[in-house]
């Protein structure tokens, strides 16, 4: 029961970040049709941004500012680079961004090193929330489902009850008739693009300290955030959501359990002596691939994903 | 349409010159070190070629091409293990084959979730896949060896066919040139099939390939199986070279090598991977051995040649070729001179602003943020050696554009076509 209640609420934390990136993710690509594959590297570059920041002022200034800096170099990889890609076809675009992928580990190599930074919690959002029978809750992991609930819940309404977002809305499905009303269709891009990546960002000042801030975070996350894309369905929204959460809580569950097939098998009485290798790997081995197997399962029996409403 | 005849005598030329190239090439070089040079440029050839068999014929775009190659390679390790171990009688020559065939049996098993989609969803499929099996690599240590990889021996004890073992490097190298060549010729032959054909129609529409009559998803699972064989024979090819595989084989750095590879070379034109091979393969070794940061350039030649030269090497090659043809390069080639001088400016400015980068940072370990440039030593830790590098930057950027503006006047523009498009 613990072990349940602690694994589900670190699950959904994982999973609510995992959604910060997905969502923007999924935002660029249902607007815009880019596959922003770059896009974990901003959420590597808001962790370092807020790495530098926290050290010069504060958390909380990074919390504000290292977002906005990584939003403005989205904007500025979109309407200097994307754009430019645009004109050779989809496979170009998303060559340019493998690229930059690519290139970001390198600079973040060479200006912070290759090793860890010694990224920290703040000391106000340091320790025990509460204690859960004997396991203990921390301040940061509320506060970041706090941030992430309020990031979300804000994104929501930006995009049902502003102009704005009404028109980025209308430009996600009929960008033609969007520009044919005299809206600036690219700047709306553009700025959909810098929100994106600011949200991703975010997640890496938020995540950074949580987990580890270096060179091999975005390749880390990257992958998995496709997986959710794809397991979401593409260009859905609702899906990436449940997605995210669905892979978070089952990731984390999965960590936490040290049974594999044959220990399984003894618990209901039967006796195995020898197993092949399969069947005695325990769930924790498992957990890294969990994400795609379960990808390569929707895709066989649900390939529009969860949500999904088109195929391709 | 009448299609022109499989062998002509223009093929018959180009074939028999590339066959004679690859026997003579090892005949020029004498170091050791050039001749597995040679030997690398052969594997990777095979291997970009195909990947470009899904990126530039069927338009798929994989992330994890080296799920094929690495398990290929692994899987030829253990036939060579076996072979070693006598449990196994298999002429060391055929090994290559266990590898392809490994290769084809994974791009079955693979493809057919992979082909479900095309587009943006099979790049992102891919790369789940590759990720999926790289994260494998170390679920299990029995066969893919954990961090040290597995080893073997390729010289298998007495004396071969004609005193062959395959133990000097030269008659590894024959090995891979002529397994190169027969793959090449067969990658090749396979665009001039009907598959190869409706594989371009499935690209470039599969829309209407569908009211044709053909399957795309078919079409996409079969040049994926063959694909997964040809990298397959690469990677069992790896394995017989040097002896040994370790995870890295499968990486995501391993498919981004040959996405670069593909890419720079030209995707568009059949022989476009294997100058890029070769050329990305030179680079690899050649500059890694000179400077630190080989990594930032290669992020550079790559972007630079998706925004500005999509149809890579080749595709410049023959866009020069047509002007050659019509004469338009003899009222070009003053303009192309004057084009190089800001291009030298331009990047001599960039590979001294990265240098100097370098240097400084690494300045706290090595004790000098000097940088030599033509002999002079210049502190990269004083500002003023930074604004001589952004100043030569801005000047080589400016010149180029003018020069290119100069290009693009001199170049002639036939009219526009009239009554058919």
């Amino acid at each position: 029961m613990e072990f349940a209640l602690i694994s589900l609420l670190n699950g959904v934390t994982y999973g609510l970040l995992l959604f910060m990136l997905s969502s923007g993710l999924t935002l660029i690509f249902s607007m815009m049709s880019v596959l922003n594959f770059a896009h974990a590297s901003f959420y590597m570059l808001g962790a370092y941004f807020a790495y530098q920041i926290s050290g010069a002022a504060s958390f909380w200034a990074a919390l504000l500012l290292a977002p906005l800096l990584v939003g403005v170099l989205g904007a500025l990889v979109e309407r200097f680079g994307i754009r430019k890609a645009h004109r050779f076809g989809h496979v170009a675009e998303l060559l340019f961004t493998f690229g930059l992928s690519f290139l970001a580990i390198e600079v973040v190599q060479l200006v912070w090193g290759k090793a860890a930074v010694d990224y920290r919690v703040p000391s106000a959002l340091q320790g025990t929330l509460f204690t859960l029978y004997s396991t203990s809750y921390p301040i940061y992991k509320a506060f970041m489902i706090a941030v992430s609930v309020f990031m979300l819940a804000g994104l929501y309404s930006f995009l049902t009850y502003t102009r704005i977002g009404l028109i980025i809305q209308a430009a996600l499905s009929r960008p033609d008739m969007v520009q044919a009303l005299g809206h600036d269709v690219p700047r709306i891009f553009t700025l959909v693009f810098a929100g994106g990546t600011a949200l991703a960002g975010l997640a890496g000042v938020i995540g950074g300290n949580a987990l580890v801030t270096e060179p091999g975070m975005a390749d880390a996350v990257g992958p998995i955030v496709f997986v959710v894309v794809v397991v979401g369905g593409l260009g859905s929204l609702t899906g990436a959501f449940v997605a995210s959460l669905l892979i978070g809580i089952l990731q984390t569950f999965m960590v936490g359990m040290n049974y594999s097939f044959v220990d399984f098998a003894r618990e209901i009485g039967l006796d195995i002596h020898s197993a092949p290798l399969l069947a005695r790997l325990s769930l924790t081995q498992f957990a890294p691939v969990m994400p795609y197997l379960l990808m390569v399962a929707i895709l066989i029996f649900r390939p529009r994903g969860l949500m999904g409403a088109r195929e391709t | 349409m009448k299609t022109p005849p499989l062998l002509n005598a223009r093929r018959l030329v180009f074939w028999s010159a590339y066959l004679a190239l690859l026997v003579l090439l090892p005949l020029a070089v004498h170091k050791g070190y050039w001749l597995s040079l040679l030997c690398q440029i052969g594997i990777n050839t095979v291997f970009a070629l195909s990947f470009n068999m899904l990126l530039g014929q069927t338009g798929l775009l994989s992330f994890g091409h080296a799920v094929y190659y690495g398990l290929g390679a692994f899987v030829t390790m253990h036939a060579l293990r076996a072979i070693n171990a006598s449990s196994l009688h298999f002429p060391i020559t055929l090994v290559p084959l266990v590898g392809g065939a490994a290769g084809l049996l994974f791009g079955v098993a693979f493809g057919y979730v992979t082909t479900k989609r095309a587009g943006t969803t099979f790049a992102m499929i891919s790369l789940g896949i590759g990720e999926m099996v790289a994260a494998s690599s170390l679920m299990f240590p029995s066969f893919f060896g954990g961090e040290g990889g597995v080893s073997s021996n390729r010289v298998v004890g007495g004396k071969g066919l004609f005193g062959i073992t395959y133990g000097p490097q030269i008659q590894m190298y024959y090995l891979i040139a002529g397994w190169a060549f027969l793959s090449i010729l067969a990658m090749y032959a396979l665009t001039q099939t009907p598959l190869g054909r409706i594989a371009n129609a499935v690209r470039d529409n599969p829309e209407r390939a569908e009211f044709v009559g053909y399957n795309p998803r078919r079409v996409r699972f079969l040049m994926m199986m063959l694909a997964g064989f040809f990298a397959g024979i690469a990677g069992g090819l790896t394995a017989l070279n040097y002896e040994i595989v370790t995870a890295e084989s499968l990486s995501a750095y391993t498919s981004g090598l040959v996405i670069m590879m593909a890419f720079v070379g030209g995707i568009g034109v059949f022989f476009g991977p294997i100058l890029g091979a070769a050329l990305i393969t030179v680079l690899q070794i050649v500059v890694a051995g000179a400077t630190a940061a080989w990594p930032v350039y290669f992020g550079l030649i790559f972007l630079l040649v998706v925004l500005y030269a999509p149809g890579g090497i080749a595709g410049i090659l023959l866009e020069q070729m047509k002007l050659w043809r019509s004469g338009e390069l003899r009222r070009l080639w003053p303009s192309y001179l004057l084009a190089l001088v800001p291009a030298v400016i331009l990047v001599g400015a960039v590979i001294f602003l990265v240098e100097m980068s370098y240097a400084l940072v690494n300045s706290s370990q090595t004790g000098s943020s000097e940088v030599r440039v033509l002999g002079f030593g210049l502190d990269a830790g004083r500002a003023l050696t930074w604004i001589a590098g952004a100043v030569a930057l801005a000047i080589g950027v400016a010149l180029l554009r003018a020069a290119a503006k100069r290009i693009a006047g001199d170049r002639y523009v036939p009219p526009l076509p009239q009554g058919r498009t």
